[in-house]
């Protein structure tokens, strides 16, 4: 086995080295340069310890981003899930059907972001010449769905983004859950059915333990990408009008203001969050690296 | 099911199965109503859209498609769209598929600390690394706007899932196979070229499929590295956005092109498509 040990290094130091120049390396140098006054264009650096982060945690923006990520994370644990849940439960019972439900659900998954929040603020959400022009009308002023007459308003912005980021992302979980409800074992099933089990109690004592170490799993990622999601905002309000996440935050400050002291405090921040969430995902997997 | 109102259990799984029925359609038509919005919208004039977004199409607007294709500079950014997923899938085939088997194998004797950096690696965030790498590709590389660098950039941020991936489909091959052949007297290569290789091919292919997708979809990357002038096919209708309010057909048929491509592709590919987010996803 020694013998043979070099060339498996040798095997795999292709994606090792990708992995570290690209993402590893700069990684560390963000690290670095968080804590001196790197302007992004020179390399001459200069030590300020804490002061970046002092500006960012100064900034009621910051708080703003980090309360809307919080927001959004919360949105996403509920609403996608739920209808996740509820659509992988009926197609469990359609055979001839579920592959094209599947289709149907993962259509809007496979499109590119800029695809479809760019159709979603054409012709759904333009006053102008959208859907929104046909409905307006009909909502009333002074009611509870008034914030829907201008979705993109500051006080709205946010869930309305959320609502399209949403549309595009439940049919992958629609598809996860399925395939994991399918791995029940049939004959527990059919022993509730025989004591007359409602579809309620079905799931909640049959599938439900069978798919639980995914639904965790889905809890954690939905979590860790809610903290980094980026293009839905970027695209549709440029983290203007009250939607700014720490994403865009740190992007405009980088690219838009040549705040980088600023830029690569939050995208630490960011990770922080980030390894707080792959230290559980790394711990439900445990099982999977024991030797 | 007994205590059901309307007397026979017949009746009762009849209504459970129509209203079944009635949830899974609604939410299809949700997923695909504004699709087809943009379908039938992409034929019509701005002024047909401006009265009716719902109204369908009369006759279909063709120029629509014709000016779009030129607004949104498409003949140049299907190119670049084509190079820069081409270059990104083939990286990650090749990077990932080895160490997939050296992992999975466990041949090395750190394999533990390399799967837990893999596995960490999916989830970190595109800020942690992008400050430094544009500094580096701009100023001392000059490689911004070079598609091909941008496509092993979107490879390395794909290579951990990849790995993982590649990890699992080399974990569902007997490890006597392997056993056998090293016996016959094959080499490493052998033993990777004919026979693990041919077994995992439809693990390869999933992995292409969900690289190649992600790659084409970028935008956070592309968009930043690109710049402006060697812009994939997604950044050309990005550009095209906001410009085109009074020529709504147009920005309908700009859209309908990005989304016919992959949603063709999608659909001749599903079944490794499904496996690759399915795979990734099942615990216990």
């Amino acid at each position: 086995m020694r013998r043979w040990s070099f060339q498996y290094y040798l095997l795999i130091s292709p994606a090792l080295l990708l992995s570290a120049m690209i993402v590893l390396v700069p990684g560390l140098l963000t690290l670095l340069v968080a804590f001196t006054d790197w302007n992004g264009v020179s390399f001459d650096l200069n030590w300020v310890g804490v002061a970046n982060f002092h500006k960012i945690f100064d900034d009621r923006i910051f708080w703003n981003a980090l309360g809307n990520n919080i927001r959004w994370t919360l949105l996403f644990l509920t609403i996608p899930v739920a209808i996740g849940l509820l659509t992988a439960m009926l197609l469990l019972k359609r055979r001839r059907t579920k592959t094209l439900y599947q289709l149907i659900y993962l259509g809007p998954y496979v499109l590119a972001p800029v695809t479809n929040a760019i159709l979603w603020l054409n012709i759904v959400l333009n006053p102008a010449s959208g859907l929104l022009r046909q409905i307006r009308p009909y909502i009333p002023r002074d009611s509870l769905l008034a914030p829907l007459r201008s979705p993109l308003s500051p006080d709205v912005a946010l869930f309305t983004v959320a609502a399209v980021d949403i549309w595009h992302y439940w049919g992958f979980l629609t598809v996860v859950y399925l395939a994991a409800l399918r791995q029940t074992p049939q004959e527990l099933v059919e022993a509730a059915m025989v004591e007359g089990a409602n579809a309620l109690q079905l799931f909640r004592h049959i599938y439900l333990p069978t798919i639980l170490p995914t639904v965790l799993l889905m809890f954690v990622l939905i979590t860790i990408f809610s903290f980094l999601t980026f293009e839905y905002v970027y695209i549709m309000t440029n983290g203007g009008t009250g939607s700014e996440m720490l994403s865009t935050y740190a992007y405009n400050q980088a690219f838009h203001k040549f705040q980088y002291g600023r830029a690569v405090a939050t995208g630490l921040v960011m990770s922080a969050f980030g390894l707080l969430a792959s230290f559980f995902y790394v711990w439900m997997s445990r099982r999977e690296i024991r030797a | 099911m007994s205590a059901f109102p309307f007397g026979s259990p017949r009746y009762a799984r009849a209504l459970q199965r129509f209203s079944a029925h009635l949830v899974l359609l609604f939410f299809a038509a949700t997923a695909m109503g504004p699709l087809l919005l943009v379908l039938i919208n992409s034929m019509k004039t701005h002024r047909q859209i401006a009265r009716n977004p719902l109204s369908l199409p009369t006759a279909i607007e063709w120029e629509n498609f014709s000016l779009a294709w030129g607004y949104g500079n498409f003949s140049r950014g299907f190119i670049n769209s084509i190079v820069l997923s081409g270059t990104a899938v083939l990286v990650v085939l090749f990077c990932a598929s080895l160490a997939g088997y050296v992992l999975a194998g466990r041949k090395i004797r750190h394999w533990r600390i390399f799967t837990i950096y893999f596995m960490v690696a999916i989830t970190v965030p595109i800020q942690l690394f992008l400050f430094p790498l544009y500094y580096l590709f701009a100023r001392v590389l000059g490689l911004l706007g070079n598609v091909p660098a941008v496509g092993v950039v979107l490879a390395a941020l794909n290579m951990p899932l990849a790995v993982f991936l590649m990890r699992s489909f080399f974990l569902a091959v007997p490890e006597q196979l392997e056993e056998a052949a090293r016996i016959d007297g094959a080499n490493t290569w052998q033993v990777l070229w004919y026979v693990l290789f041919p077994i995992v091919r439809p693990g390869m292919i999933t992995v292409a499929v969900i690289v190649g997708l992600h790659a084409w979809n970028e935008f956070l990357i592309t968009r930043t590295f690109l710049g402006t002038e060697n812009i994939t096919a997604t950044l050309g209708l990005y550009s095209m956005n906001g410009t085109y309010v009074s020529a709504m057909g147009v920005m309908m048929a700009g859209t309908m092109i990005l989304i016919a491509p992959p949603l063709a592709f999608f659909v001749l590919v599903q079944r490794y498509f499904i496996e690759g987010l399915v795979s990734g996803a099942l615990k216990g």
